[in-house]
């Protein structure tokens, strides 16, 4: 049985404020898998922020399962999920939460830090450079955030997400900070590294240009699922440069 | 996350804000400076006075006779003349804490020699075993007097480095001559210099003869005239008139052998003003006080409930006094200085505090790729601890640098020293750890969605 790469089953986030309960998620349930490229739309305050926390296994829900890569992540400790952040998670963020005064290259390295499997200086070194070249900055490896542009700093940002080779990749509004044309370079990259590379794409976006890029689309309203619409598309082929972890 | 790798990561973020890391830092320097000088000029003057004390010579003990009373009136110490050169002989024999003992009578006389005089502080007439007690064998030149110059009173003496100075000249006085109250005495020893006593004596201006010499030729009447000893027992009858008038034709007619054998010179009974004693080792000076003591009284006749005639001083008791003042100063200037480093580490809390708030989002980050709780943690430690350890060892440099150019400009002694060097890194990572661990607990309580958040 091909289980899907994500899993979740009546999922339910709710806030406490003080005496009142805010329930932001309301029992979701979907599948995702493998190789898909989705985009999760939804007027603001919808809860797409707050659902893409629970699978990118930053938060844990209030009720629910949520199977990720086979695996039940959510009742599991803080550093288990940590783990699970490292090795089969990358993330990318719409303020893309660099390090200030650090060069790409370092940016690109820092997650190899918390993995524990040996990898010598020289090869992260090699591994950071050529994906860093692979996004389009192979003569930018050196500069620090205050010297590239936002498009730029994003690119660093999906590299360092890349890193140790996740089979997934969660971005929340990767594009909201960036202009039209950025933009696009943005959305070619993800659409190539979900064509070629087989990466999972999941993100976040307010741009229905965004949101057609992906091949299904899930809209959220009041913390449900409003709608869940495939399109007929080119199927990933999952012949890229980089090795992907096979799960 | 490896050791090394925690190390790279935390100089890197260091040195992503140089400026504010160098400031932090600076309270440590000076603390670690501080303790560093403290204890270097502080061991140095130890170290110094501790010389000064073992060069008085270790575990010494004075017995001066004691205070003669009549109808009341005390006539001060040392007025009775109980102690005897038979005593000291007595006490070598029997009691077994003392190590070496010397009689010992003292003078004032003025040396002349050729055209120059000099009266020296210290003009004693005593037995080899005076160099014994004092560990002092070792000679710069000639030898010590012999055992049968003391009894046969020989006109020798050996002098201290002072009198080779200031009545030689600096040249070599053994085989001369020195008038000493108008006896001629042959110099056939150099004492080795030993420098300023703990009471900022010169110990070298001596002159040290056998102490018959000194007694019968020298002092002539030392003690007699003001005898009012209840113990004279010691001195037979018959002959007390050579001592009372030195120098003065006898009024008895010359002894015949005959009468000399029936009644021989009674040199061994005289008294004498102290006798000098060491114990056998520190822990020995208390039983050695006792066990002499006990001697001295049974020697003396006393009765219990009498009170000595005599008294025991222990010598490096003022010296130690003196040492532990010194120590204590030492010792509240280094809390001061340990005071100054708590500051430094307050100020390094409060920095990593501001920095764990200011980076509040790289902390996020990091956690959302993979940081554990105590990796992040441990980065934080690491950075606290490696500002501090910098800090601690340019503080040493700044220390020792301040404790040499108190050598070099004050003159005072220092002495530096490996334990408090290794001691001050110790603090030092010690410190950072301690203030390191606040701001880096809470950075690692930090929840990941809400520090990513943070603006
Ligand atoms: N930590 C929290 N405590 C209380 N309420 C929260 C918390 N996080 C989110 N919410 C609430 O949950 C709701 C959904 O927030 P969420 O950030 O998921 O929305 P969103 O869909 O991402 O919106 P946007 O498109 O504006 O980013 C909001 O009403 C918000 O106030
Ligand atoms: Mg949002």
């Amino acid at each position: 049985m091909s289980e899907a790469l994500v899993k979740l089953r009546d999922i339910r986030r709710t806030f406490n404020v003080g005496e009142i309960s805010v329930h932001v998620l309301r029992g979701i349930s979907l599948e995702i898998e493998r190789g898909a490229y989705v985009a999760l739309t939804g007027s603001s305050g919808s809860g797409k922020t707050t659902l893409m926390n629970l699978l990118g296994c930053l938060d844990r829900p209030t009720s629910g399962e949520y199977w990720l890569d086979g695996v039940e992540v959510s009742k599991l400790s803080s550093d288990a999920r940590a783990l699970i952040r490292n090795k089969k998670i990358g993330f990318v963020f719409q303020n893309f939460n660099l390090l200030p005064r650090t060069t790409a290259l370092e940016q690109v390295i820092m997650p190899l830090s918390y993995t524990n499997v040996g990898l010598s200086e020289r090869e992260a070194k090699q591994r950071a450079a050529e994906l860093l070249k692979m996004v389009g900055l192979g003569e930018r490896m050196d500069h620090r955030p205050s010297q590239l542009s936002g498009g730029q700093q994003q690119r660093v940002a999906i590299a360092r997400a890349l890193i140790n080779r996740p089979p997934v990749l969660f971005a929340d509004e990767p594009t909201g900070n960036l202009d039209s044309r950025t933009t696009a370079e943005i959305l070619e990259m993800f659409d190539r590294l979900n064509r070629q590379e087989g990466i999972t794409i999941i993100l976040v976006t307010h741009d229905p240009n965004v949101a057609g890029h992906a091949r299904r689309n899930i809209r959220l309203r009041d913390g449900m699922i409003e709608s869940d619409t495939t399109r007929e598309g080119p199927a990933p082929t999952g012949e890229g440069d980089i090795p992907r972890r096979v799960a | 996350m490896t050791v090394s790798k925690t190390i790279i990561t935390a100089v890197r973020a260091l040195r992503r804000n140089v400026t504010r890391s160098a400031l932090t830092v600076l309270g440590i320097v000076i603390g670690i400076a501080a303790v560093i000088a403290m204890m270097e000029i502080g061991k140095g003057s130890s170290g110094s006075i501790a010389k000064t004390i073992a060069s008085m010579g270790a575990n010494n003990l004075l017995i001066f006779p004691g205070t003669a009373a009549t109808g009341g009136v005390s006539f001060g110490g040392g007025s009775s003349l109980t102690l005897t050169a038979e005593d000291c002989d007595a006490i070598l024999r029997e009691c077994p804490a003392v190590g070496s003992a010397a009689p010992l009578v003292r003078a004032r006389p003025q040396l002349i020699y050729q055209d120059k005089n000099w009266v020296p502080t210290f003009v004693y007439g005593s037995t080899p075993a005076y160099l014994t007690v004092r560990d002092w064998t070792q000679m710069a030149d000639g030898d010590i007097f012999t055992d049968a110059d003391v009894r046969n009173a020989s006109r020798v003496c050996v002098v201290g480095q002072t009198l080779v100075r200031e009545l030689f000249g600096g040249e070599n006085p053994v085989g001369k001559e020195i008038r000493v109250k108008n006896v001629a005495f042959t110099v056939v020893g150099v004492l080795t210099p030993k420098g300023a006593n703990a009471f900022g004596m010169d110990q070298d201006d001596i002159l040290l003869a056998p102490w018959t010499t000194i007694k019968y030729r020298v002092s002539g009447n030392s003690g007699s005239s003001t005898s009012t000893s209840t113990s004279t027992t010691s001195t037979s009858t018959g002959n007390s008139a050579d001592s009372t008038y030195p120098g003065a034709p006898s009024v008895f007619p010359a002894q015949s052998s005959t009468q000399a054998a029936d009644a021989p010179m009674p040199v061994r009974f005289a008294n004498v003003d102290q006798v000098i004693m060491s114990a056998r080792s520190g822990s020995q000076i208390q039983p050695a006080i006792r066990e002499v003591t006990s001697l001295l009284r049974e020697r003396h006749r006393l009765r219990p409930g009498e009170p000595d005639d005599f008294s025991i001083r222990d010598m490096t008791e003022s010296a130690n006094a003196l040492a532990s003042t010194t120590n204590m100063m030492t010792n509240l200037l280094l809390a001061v200085a340990l005071i100054s480093l708590v500051v430094g580490g307050v100020g390094i809390m409060n920095i990593m505090l501001v920095s764990v708030t200011e980076r509040t989002r790289e902390i996020g980050l990091r956690m959302a790729v993979g940081a554990r709780s105590r990796d992040i943690l441990r980065q934080f430690l690491a950075e606290a601890t490696l500002l501090c350890l910098v800090g601690g060892l340019l503080g040493l440099a700044l220390g020792r640098g301040a404790a040499l150019m108190v050598q070099k400009f004050l003159k005072w002694p220092v002495e530096s020293s490996i334990e408090a060097i290794v001691a001050s890194i110790v603090v030092s990572a010690f410190v950072g750890i301690v203030f390191g661990f606040y701001p880096a607990w809470k950075a690692s309580r930090l929840d990941p969605i809400e520090a990513l958040r943070y603006e």
